[in-house]
């Protein structure tokens, strides 16, 4: 019977959280009209959800790039088609570690100081205060983060894929020798602009999606406590990257059936 | 931080990522050259299509002139129905031979087309009429071992 209880107050709590978050984004996509008309608001949010993260993205998409390389090369070389490198490299990236490597890394560089800073505006009471100005601090503060994350996540991806192609690219044709011209041929051979390419970007904004609206959704719901704000922070990291993982399966499992 | 050197860097990076999607799209994935237009579609009937896949390419001559769309079975001949797109830019006589080839070794199988000597050429939704049969490499096998086993019996006494 208690068990019976328990399970009752566990699965009113999801739901109820579910109709909240539901509820949340409707409030952001009704005021979001605000942050483009006051475009200085998104920009300022770009620049430091977009701009500040350039550096981990492109950095860690170069690594991703040489180890893919060397792995790869490792691997194809077993059955004699070392050429076809720049395809793995290229449909690898793509498809699946762009979007999900870049989206990890954007959660916990721009999404965990998403909810840092709306969690302390929360602690402060500087949400409240806007509320009693009559600003509403859903069209100040949280709708220009959200789509400051929702722009910048599809092109920080764009960036990562386009650094771990040039590293694949580094390590296959400058260290390991492989032909230039069989490189660059079969993986344009390979890569389907609408298949791989466009499904790449919409995996990536639908990631965008996601981490912004975890990101603000745990910023603005946190217990107004230093506590509060440091277990909301870690909230967005773990959830988004959970989030991302499964929304990845299923979009791929959608996607890419190899029909 | 002031209004310009922010929107300064918003640019760059906006531009930054405008471009690594150009060029994701145009040296990776090539739009441009391969892509197919206007096409219209082509049926052929197959004994056995091996492994060709929907959205293998169809070529001529080695250029890519089309993919496939659709293959099905078709219950009433017994053959597989394979039903592709021809750029629209190319016109294949009504003798067209269709066969299924492998590219390289161990590579994909693609949809080849040899063009007949007829002068009509074939319509949109026309179906193409010589067909060869994917190579199915244990009916090679097997067609070597009989002929060498044939080889090898004494002359049938008359």
């Amino acid at each position: 019977m208690g068990g019976l209880r328990k399970l009752g107050s566990v699965a009113i709590e999801v739901v109820w959280q579910l109709g909240f978050i539901a509820r949340f984004f409707w409030l952001i996509l009704v005021y979001s009209g605000q942050s483009f008309t006051r475009l200085n608001l998104t920009i300022r949010e770009l620049y430091f959800s977009g701009v500040l993260s350039l550096l981990i993205i492109l950095v860690s998409g170069l690594f991703v790039g040489l180890v893919l390389g060397l792995q790869g090369y490792e691997i194809l070389q077993r059955y004699g088609s070392s050429d076809s490198m720049g395809t793995m490299v290229a449909l690898s990236l793509l498809r699946e570690l762009g979007p999900v490597v870049a989206g990890l890394l954007f959660a916990s560089r721009a999404g965990s100081a998403v909810t840092a800073e709306i969690g302390l505006m929360k602690v402060t009471e500087q949400l409240k205060a806007m509320d009693m100005m009559a600003v509403s601090p859903i069209a100040r503060v949280v709708a220009p983060r959200f789509w400051g994350g929702v722009i910048s996540m599809p092109l920080l991806a764009a960036m990562f894929s386009t650094m771990g192609i040039f590293g694949g690219w580094l390590i296959g044709v400058v260290f390991i020798g492989i032909d230039d011209g069989a490189f660059w041929s079969q993986m344009q051979a390979a890569v389907d602009f609408r298949y791989d390419v466009l499904n790449g970007v919409i995996k990536s904004c639908a990631f965008g999606v996601a981490v912004s609206l975890i990101a603000v959704f745990q910023g603005y719901d946190c217990v107004p406590t230093a506590e509060g704000v440091s277990r909301a922070i870690t909230r967005t990291v773990v959830s988004s990257a959970l989030a991302i993982l499964a929304l990845d399966f299923v979009m791929t499992s959608f996607m890419f059936r190899g029909l | 931080m002031s209004r310009t050197t922010l929107d300064l860097w918003v640019g760059i990076f906006v531009a930054m990522g405008i471009a690594a999607l150009l060029f994701l799209a145009l040296k990776v994935g090539s739009i441009s050259g391969s892509e197919i237009r206007s096409p219209y579609t082509l049926t052929a009937h197959f004994d056995n299509i091996g492994g060709l896949k929907a959205r293998a390419p169809v070529k001529s001559s080695g250029v890519l002139v089309g993919r496939v769309e659709q293959i099905r079975y078709d219950n009433e001949r017994f053959q597989a129905e394979v039903v592709f797109t021809v750029d629209g830019r190319y016109k294949f006589p009504v003798d067209t031979f269709a066969n299924i080839l492998t590219s390289g070794l161990l590579g994909e199988q693609y949809l080849g087309l040899e063009p007949g000597g007829e002068e009509k050429t074939l319509a949109p939704g026309e179906t193409i009429k010589k067909t060869q049969s994917a190579v199915v490499l244990e009916k090679l096998i097997s067609q070597f071992m009989f002929d060498k086993a044939a080889e090898g019996e004494p002359a049938p006494a008359k």
